[in-house]
């Protein structure tokens, strides 16, 4: 099957591969698919406290080009963005930003899927905001 | 000099030999004849060079002439054999014994006989891919008519015991037929030898042309019948009609010939050339797995599972190379390869798994290139791959709760 150019980069040249410390409170993970369906991602995203923004992402991914294409791209996109608006990515923009085609495109879901399984990591070892700290 | 892409895929098709090539030309525009034409000239010449070429294919195989009959390819031959013999001996029985891991050509034919009130039994293999003696014993009804097991696999290269099997057929009054369509022209095979009563093999699979395969028949202890599945002018002794591809015949009899001449230093050729690649990849990383047995095996294969590597992204690190993977990521169903899911390794490693198939033409420069390149990629996908830095942190995958979808 032939690849588009940009999934062939992202494949060469993958954007922020590595991995965070998991047990940082700034820090959420998502580790999504599953060994015997030839998908696994594991995308970490480390969140400003004061701000709220995405500072820095990272992934790890077993899976086909494709699956490592979208991974790499969504961490492109995560940083700079506030939790809130990473919450907004939809898969169909991996899609379009990587010219997936019909047979690639749950790689993209499950990119999607790693990006809100990071969040609510996040969300869940940081409860709510916690208010300004007093002097 | 080495020249790219490196062809390593020679269980999907082989080159053709230029030797086979020289022997097919005369026969597209000089000798164009109907090998069926039995008043002239044209006929004649056309005929000797279809029986030339059945003899060269019976001499390969240790049969005689007359028990080879011409067809397409071998996904006709097993057609025709299965379905066949499931209509001419339906008094006799209906009940086929096969195996997991044979060709889709086999099981699908097996599927649609089904439909037709065949009962089919499916033998798993154990998991070096072998069947179970044992196991096909106690799978022999009353009605068993015939046993289909593959020679020599297409994706692991484990070659089955066929004799015995074929002692058991005897001994249950079933014919055996093999699909030895990877076998044929790598390895010794003997129909007399190995008690075989139909057997399909094919051109390309030994440096001949596509578009020709055959089907042996035997003839004698026991005489196997055949209903026809193609009707027409009645040719190959009335078992499969239509005009015979002269020029492709001529050039499987002489691709057999070649074969039959240089098979044994062939053999050792691909074995020292399989081991090099093999010792070369295990020597630089850990976790990789051989799947199938390595003592039963064609020579020219190699099939590795590389643990948490997905078999589809290292062959686009290896896109210089042509190679095939067990992995199916391109399917809707995300299927990995149905011979490695029986042999019970795992989807995990069955998503890992590598067919390196050495031919005729290949060269210990390009083994050496292969080596190097596949320890490169594994390497950096393992520095990508998630699974890999979970198992190196002491995890247990087989603990994890995966979100399967």
């Amino acid at each position: 099957m032939a690849y588009s150019d940009k999934v062939l980069d992202h494949y060469n040249n993958p954007r922020n591969v590595g991995s965070l410390d998991k047990k940082d409170p700034a820090v959420g993970t998502g580790l999504v698919g599953a060994p015997e369906c030839g998908d696994v991602m594991k995308l970490q995203i480390k969140v400003n406290p004061e701000t709220g923004v995405i500072e820095d992402a990272k992934f790890k991914t077993f899976g086909c080009g494709s699956a490592i294409a979208s991974s790499s791209l969504a961490t492109e996109m995560l940083k700079g963005k506030t939790v809130e608006e990473a919450m907004a990515i939809k898969n169909t923009e991996l899609v379009n930003e990587l010219s997936l085609p019909p047979v690639k495109i749950h790689c993209s879901v499950l990119a999607e899927d790693a990006i809100k399984a990071a969040i609510q990591d996040y969300k869940a070892k940081a409860p709510a905001p916690a208010p300004a700290a007093t002097a | 000099m080495l020249k790219f892409p490196i062809y390593l895929d020679n269980h999907a098709t082989t080159p053709m030999d230029p030797r086979v090539f020289e022997a097919m030309k005369p026969f597209f525009i000089e000798h164009f004849g109907n090998a069926a034409s039995r008043n002239h000239a044209f006929g004649w010449e056309a005929e000797e060079a279809v029986e030339k070429a059945r003899k060269q294919l019976a001499g390969l195989v240790g049969a005689t002439a007359k028990e080879i009959v011409f067809t397409s390819g071998a996904t006709e031959s097993n057609n025709l054999a299965l379905k066949g013999v499931a209509e001419m001996y339906a008094q006799k029985g209906n009940h086929i014994i096969t195996a997991a891991t044979e060709h889709k050509a086999v099981l699908d034919t097996c599927k649609r006989l089904e439909k037709h009130g065949v009962k089919v039994t499916y033998l798993p293999v154990r998991p070096d891919g072998l069947v179970d003696l044992d196991m096909l014993k106690d799978a022999f009804t009353d009605k068993t008519i015939l046993v289909s097991i593959m020679y020599g696999n297409n994706e692991i290269g484990t070659i089955q015991p066929i004799r015995e099997i074929g002692a058991l057929c005897r001994e249950r009054g079933a014919l055996l037929h093999t699909d030895a369509t990877q076998a044929v022209g790598k390895i010794p095979v003997n129909v007399i030898a190995d008690n075989i009563d139909l057997m399909s093999f094919t051109g390309h699979k030994m440096y001949g042309p596509k578009g020709v395969g055959a089907l042996y028949v035997r003839r004698k202890n026991p005489r196997v019948q055949l209903t026809a599945q193609m009707d027409g002018g009645g040719h190959e002794r009335g078992m499969r009609s239509g005009t015979l591809n002269v020029p492709g015949i001529a050039g499987f009899g002489e691709a057999a010939a070649i074969a039959q001449a240089e098979m044994e230093q062939e053999m050792a050729r691909s074995l020292a050339l399989r081991h090099k690649l093999q010792a070369a990849i295990e020597a630089e990383l850990d976790e990789v797995y051989i799947n199938g047995t390595m003592e039963h095996r064609l020579p020219h294969n190699l099939n590795i599972s590389f643990a948490y590597v997905e078999g589809e992204s290292l062959l686009m690190g290896i896109n210089d190379i042509a190679v095939s993977s067990g992995s199916a990521c391109t399917s809707a169903t995300l299927e990995p390869s149905y011979v490695l899911k029986a042999l019970g390794a795992g989807d995990d490693l069955a998503h890992s798994s590598i067919r390196f198939g050495i031919g005729r033409f290949t060269t210990e420069e390009e083994i050496d290139y292969t080596a190097g390149k596949i320890i490169e990629v594994v390497k950096k996908l393992r520095e990508l791959s998630p699974l890999y830095e979970m198992v190196k942190e002491g995890i247990d995958l087989s603990k994890v709760e995966w979100t399967a979808h």
